[in-house]
């Protein structure tokens, strides 16, 4: 609100299809969402896309904006970066590398594992650990849905934030360095297009968070690919054992699932929650100093972790198992026994963050603290007139909310139903009374 | 007109698990809201949330009062008892006379008070057995 500069967001409202039910209101963790003459706005500054309102929405009037799968064309070379969590979304796969051909078959030329990427990163987080003076607990940057209500809700913790980037842009950094160096090509002619179980990744690519641009091209979403490719594997025979060429461990396909980060890592001392109010609740917990002892604290936005993602077809629970299952026939091998120290070593720049993250103060009532406190003393007075029973029908999550948003001057008064009516009650009452006083 | 504070009090029920932690949250949040540098706000959040639990687990009940000015913050804590025999000893870090099961739940490290102390910039304590505990911290803005 106090930022004028217009957010990129892949979390967006079909206005078509919104009828104003108050439904996503309240499961806005951020409190973006107004519902004003019949239908729902979300306040850019405010959304952390992270999907649920797109999973509470009755009429699928929230959607989640991807690339198609023809923006490959753009490039010479594709290559596809799949999400760990795309391995759980197909029944009887005999193994994760037949994905790796289906995405051949579909018009990439190579195939590169974020679980690599996952692998990679799971060994600079050891190595962070063990660094003198690193914050406890750190916390994990994998979720940008997490890093963006810490910015917003939780701006004290950003320096537990580990200054990694995600698997996806290491994934792609790799990628592109390998493939330009096995047949001789220019990097801009090489388009790294991440599959993706998660809406807010797609924000991430446009925005990163904590480095400037990303090495990722587009993102194309599970859901969008899944019948075309759930045929294709139907008719795929797996690679003999020595041909698959899948070179991510188990581990770092555990990503997927909630614990997969903090489980490659090893890291005793961990918490790994999911679920976008329970992180909240967590990283409240820690901002109180209550976990203390806590070394490491992955969070993720969607309750099962990435598998559980809004652009999945799967359910989360099965998908989740399915990923299970398919890990007893990955090697296992730890991330630092599969990624060496010339490729940790190559990668180090790319791999870490190259910008603070910074606070985004989109909660508070002014930038001027007596300002601010002339204003919380007007919200104060405001909602104690107000019903106090965060029914939703004016439009703002809560009466508090609402209160904020009259002084802030978006909203009125009588946009709350009660006040109204106290008002056109009081209004009929002066009509008689006034017309009982002209007649005598 | 001189310059506006703010004033809210926030009750604390003895005893009460359920509702432990809710002041120093509202607190926080009204922080928040104000837009108070983050790393203040950490520091009254520790300092809230160590004396509201010690409101619910040591004493009968008290509020707790949130003064903020544009450059000054007070948190004013008041119980109704039963007030501590030794302060200079419970100040200390380690002493504790939480019972066993207040420490199953991961409480009577004896920390609190000297956690408070360490991030109010001004602290003082006053107890009287019988009576109750104040607690006044402020900090800087
Ligand atoms: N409001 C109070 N009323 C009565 N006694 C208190 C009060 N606050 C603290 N005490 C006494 O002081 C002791 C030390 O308090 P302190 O907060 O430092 O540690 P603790 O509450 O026992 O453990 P921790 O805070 O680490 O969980 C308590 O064990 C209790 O005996
Ligand atoms: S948990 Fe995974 S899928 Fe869900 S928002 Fe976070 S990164 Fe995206
Ligand atoms: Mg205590």
């Amino acid at each position: 609100m106090n930022n004028p500069k217009k957010y990129y967001h892949s979390v967006r409202l079909d206005k078509e299809k919104c009828v104003g039910c108050t439904n996503c209101l309240k499961r806005c963790p951020t409190e973006a969402i107004r519902v004003h003459s019949g239908r729902a706005h979300i306040i850019d500054e405010r959304c952390i896309d992270c999907g649920e309102c797109i999973r509470v929405c009755a009429y699928h009037a929230k959607e989640a904006t991807t690339d198609s799968l023809d923006i490959i064309h753009n490039y010479p070379y594709k290559i596809a970066l799949p999400a760990p969590a795309l391995y759980g979304q197909f029944r009887n796969l005999p193994h994760v590398s037949c994905v790796h051909q289906a995405l051949k078959l579909m018009g990439f030329n190579a195939v590169h594992d974020v679980a690599l990427g996952a692998d990679i990163v799971t060994r600079a987080v050891q190595e962070r650990l063990k660094q003198p003076g690193c914050p406890r607990p750190l916390i994990s940057s994998s979720c940008p849905v997490v890093l963006r209500l810490i910015q917003i809700r939780f701006p004290e913790l950003l320096e537990n934030v580990v200054d990694l980037r995600s698997p996806m842009e290491v994934a792609a950094t790799h990628a592109r360095k390998e493939f330009c160096r096995a047949h001789d090509v220019d990097p801009s002619e090489v388009g790294c297009f991440f599959i993706t179980p998660c809406a807010a990744k797609m924000t991430a690519i446009r925005n990163p968070i904590g480095h400037e641009t990303s090495a990722v091209n587009g993102a194309i979403s599970i859901l969008d690919i899944y019948g075309v490719m759930s045929g294709l594997l139907r008719k795929i025979q797996p690679l003999p054992e020595g041909e698959r060429g899948f070179r991510a461990t188990a581990l770092g396909v555990g990503w997927a699932r909630t614990g997969g980060e903090a489980t490659a890592a090893g890291i005793e001392n961990a918490l790994a929650v999911d679920g976008i109010e329970h992180v909240a609740r967590a990283l409240e917990e820690i901002e109180n100093d209550k976990l203390s002892g806590l070394s490491f604290f992955e969070g993720l936005s969607c309750v099962g972790g990435c598998v559980g993602g809004p652009l999945v077809f799967e359910n989360v629970f099965i998908a989740r198992n399915r990923i299970r299952e398919l890990l007893f026939r990955l090697p296992r091998l730890k991330p630092e026994e599969n990624i060496s120290d010339e490729v940790m070593h190559e990668l180090w720049h790319d791999l870490h963050m190259n910008r603070s993250i910074q606070p985004v103060q989109v909660m508070r009532l002014d930038e001027d603290l007596q300002k601010a406190l002339e204003k919380m003393d007007r919200v104060e007075e405001i909602r104690r007139r107000l019903p106090g029973l965060d029914c939703g029908s004016c439009g703002a999550p809560s009466c508090q909310a609402l209160a904020e948003d009259i002084v802030q001057g978006y909203a009125h008064e009588l946009d709350c139903l009660f006040l109204l009516k106290a008002r056109v009650r009081d209004m009929a009452k002066q009509m008689v009374e006034l017309s009982d006083s002209t007649r005598v | 007109m001189g310059a506006i504070t703010l004033k809210e009090s926030y009750p604390v029920e003895a005893g009460d698990f359920s509702t432990a932690g809710e002041a120093s949250g509202k607190i926080k949040r009204v922080l928040k809201k104000l837009g108070i540098d983050s790393a203040i706000v950490r520091r009254v959040a520790v300092a809230a949330y160590e004396v509201e639990l010690n409101l619910v687990i040591h004493s009968m009940g008290g509020h707790m009062d949130l003064i903020v000015e544009p450059d000054y913050l007070q948190l004013n804590v008041h119980d109704r008892g039963p007030g501590i025999p030794d302060v200079d000893l419970a100040m200390r870090e380690g002493y504790s006379t939480a019972s066993d099961d207040v420490r199953t739940m991961g409480f009577g490290a004896g920390m609190g008070l000297p956690n408070m102390r360490r991030n109010a910039n001004d602290f003082s304590i006053r107890s009287t057995v019988g009576v109750g505990t104040d607690i006044e911290m402020g900090f800087k803005l």
